[in-house]
């Protein structure tokens, strides 16, 4: 009954996902409460430098909760509280006196919806972190271009510049979103579904984008496409919920989770058959 | 293969929420600490420089509060020292705008109270004269004046308001700038304009006498253009996804409007009455010119002047003895906690949205 699924990036031979402490992000113990109710609960899990691990799971699992926690977007929502620690290169982020928007520059993040500033033009769009961040660049033109390139755009979008990013297409949209997280230069890259709102064309070039990124930094996605978590994903870890608060169901090598998975509800999800 | 997950869960390790980004002890106790010692440094300043008095120690404090702010944040580097002195300037700046705001609520409190007796709320002026010892008369036809006159007026301008907006937002009807440019203007309109207008239009030419509908017709002036703005932005920040959503369920726009937009913002709505309703209950002006003053009890709406808090207040005052000064600080005090009242049955009964939680 086990057919095989192909996964594409099986011949990484990433480390094991032990915790190590070196190197990535983790988490460690993580929890998630919105006022009482308890959202998420007791997720360790370590993301190795220069790797993609996506994550899965239904609807209302905490997976969205829980890359929030990474880059402390969490805290935004009123009444919300944490606990756990999580670790950038060792030191926790959620640490006395660390400052959060130092945090969110070096951990970049794409949401589900393409969400260019209504009032920039694309190139503005591209450069609007460093410049509401007030960091100096000494070529702007170059981090445009190196950015938009990244992100698959350039040879799109280089005439027109000057255009209203509203004016893209959705999945343009969505790589102006990456682009303008690229141009701060991330250490990570957290999506939240990014391609959920895309044609195939468009979701197939930013997974093209998103596995050229990983050679060069950490890269989480939450998505619901099992076939893209295959493709792109060097790890994958499978939240469910229970009804109480979400957990991590299991987190391996994406080969493994698909193919051999060691929890039969991995094996019932990633197979479509609940969730 | 069907599974009953609960089981397959381990109980849930116990974790003690924390919300590591709010403000710890440490940090409330840096400010208090600051602030000691910036009091400390402005009493010396106001002791040898032209600064005088609390008023000057207020003034030396506003720039020793978001220094030592800053100074304390020293160690933690520049950024957090720019963070400490903005706190500091915006706690200063918190400071001086509720400084004239208790200050005002204080006074007319403490002096009201020196003219406040139950009786007071229940006895009108009849028999009594504004110089009258403390213990007699009161404002209960003046409370019951405002309150018919300002209802009346909600009744009128609330609907027509509310109505405007749906024109101009949700209908986008050909007349629809030409509707904002005048709801605009009409906002400017001087309070005693709009009296003057209805005592021409009202008074002078059908009713021939000073009547509480006419009262209420002037105040509906000039809170119709203050609740026809408030409904038109909250109207605006419905999404047009659920507009598309009702009338793509087979949904009339009349439906829509009424069934779908218009209870998604009720809370707005009554913020928009609330608005009028604080725009036109202290007004005297309108007032003087169409219902005037009455020293006694009157619910005849269309038949004779009619008092009101604001023009017993202006009559009070224009006697100008002790007493009757005294009267006009307690009538003041009324008003304002009867406006306090009405704003928070308001926000009792309609603040929140009913099915969101």
């Amino acid at each position: 009954m086990n057919e095989t699924i192909a996964t594409d990036r099986t011949k990484r031979n990433a480390d094991n996902l032990e915790l190590s402490g070196k190197g990535g992000l983790e988490a460690r113990d993580l929890h998630a409460w919105f006022g009482t109710h308890h959202a998420l609960a007791d997720v360790s899990l370590h993301f190795p430098e220069r790797t993609v691990t996506g994550l899965i799971g239904p609807s209302g699992c905490g997976k969205s909760t829980f890359l929030r926690l990474l880059n402390r977007m969490h805290e935004f929502i009123p009444k919300s509280a944490m606990a756990g620690e999580v670790l950038f290169n060792g030191d926790d982020i959620y640490a006395p006196g660390v400052n959060p928007t130092e945090i969110r520059k070096r951990i970049g993040m794409v949401f589900q919806k393409p969400n260019p500033f209504p009032a920039m033009t694309i190139g503005e769009n591209v450069l609007a972190g460093v410049k509401l961040a007030k960091i100096k660049v000494e070529n702007k033109d170059d981090l445009m271009e190196e950015s938009l390139t990244r992100a698959g755009l350039w040879k799109e979008v280089r005439d027109r510049l000057n255009a209203a990013g509203g004016s893209l297409s959705g999945g343009q949209q969505q790589r102006l979103c990456i682009a303008r997280a690229l141009a701060m230069k991330p250490e990570a890259l957290l999506l939240d579904e990014p391609c959920s709102a895309l044609d195939p064309i468009s979701t197939l070039r930013v997974e093209e984008t998103i596995v050229q990124l990983s050679e060069t930094m950490t890269i989480v996605i939450v998505t619901h496409n099992m076939q893209q978590a295959a493709r792109v994903s060097d790890y994958c870890a499978f939240f469910l919920s229970n009804g109480g608060p979400g957990r991590l169901v299991e987190a391996d090598l994406t080969n493994n989770i698909f193919n051999n998975p060691r929890d039969s509800r991995t094996a019932d999800y990633v197979q479509g058959r609940f969730g | 293969m069907n599974f009953t997950l609960a089981s397959e869960f381990e109980s849930v390790p116990h974790a003690e929420p924390r919300q590591p980004w709010k403000n710890t002890k440490l940090t409330i106790l840096r400010s208090v600490f600051s602030f000691t010692v910036a009091a400390v440094l402005a009493a010396l300043i106001a002791q040898v420089t032209p600064l005088a008095g609390r008023l000057g120690w207020f003034v030396a404090m506003a720039f020793t509060f978001p220094a030592v702010m800053a100074v304390v944040a020293y160690k933690r580097g520049s950024r957090a020292m720019a963070d400490q002195m903005v706190t500091g300037i915006v706690l200063i700046g918190f400071t001086s705008v509720m400084i004239p705001w208790v200050s005002i609520v204080a006074t007319v409190i403490s002096r009201g109270l020196k003219a406040f007796y139950v009786g007071f709320l229940t006895t009108d002026m009849l028999v009594n004269q504004p110089d009258d010892p403390l213990n007699m008369g009161g404002v209960s036809h003046a409370i019951v004046g405002t309150l018919i006159q300002v209802l009346l007026a909600s009744v009128v301008a609330v609907p027509l308001g509310i109505i405007a907006a749906i024109y101009i937002v949700e209908i986008r009807g050909r007349g629809a700038g030409v509707v904002r440019f005048f709801t605009q203007a009409m906002s400017g309109v001087p309070s005693i304009v709009a009296g003057l207008f209805v005592y021409a239009t009202v008074v002078v030419t059908i009713t021939h006498k000073f009547n509480a509908v006419a009262g209420a017709l002037a105040l509906a002036i000039l809170m119709l253009p203050t609740v026809a703005r408030t409904a038109e932005e909250v109207l605006k920040v419905v999404s047009d996804d659920l507009r598309a959503s009702s009338q793509a369920l087979g949904a009339s726009q009349v439906a829509t409007t009424f069934r779908v937009v218009l209870p998604t913002i009720r809370s707005g709505l009554i913020t928009a009455a609330v608005l009028g309703v604080a725009r036109v209950a202290g007004e005297t002006a309108p007032l003087l010119l169409t219902s005037q003053y009455f020293v006694k009890f009157n619910t005849n709406i269309f038949d004779g002047p009619m008092a009101s808090l604001p023009t017993y207040i202006f009559s009070s005052l224009g006697v100008g003895t002790d007493n009757s000064v005294a009267r006009a600080w307690a009538a003041s005090a009324v008003l304002l906690t009867l406006i306090f009242i009405l704003f928070t049955i308001a926000r009792l009964f309609g603040g929140r949205n009913r099915k969101s939680h």
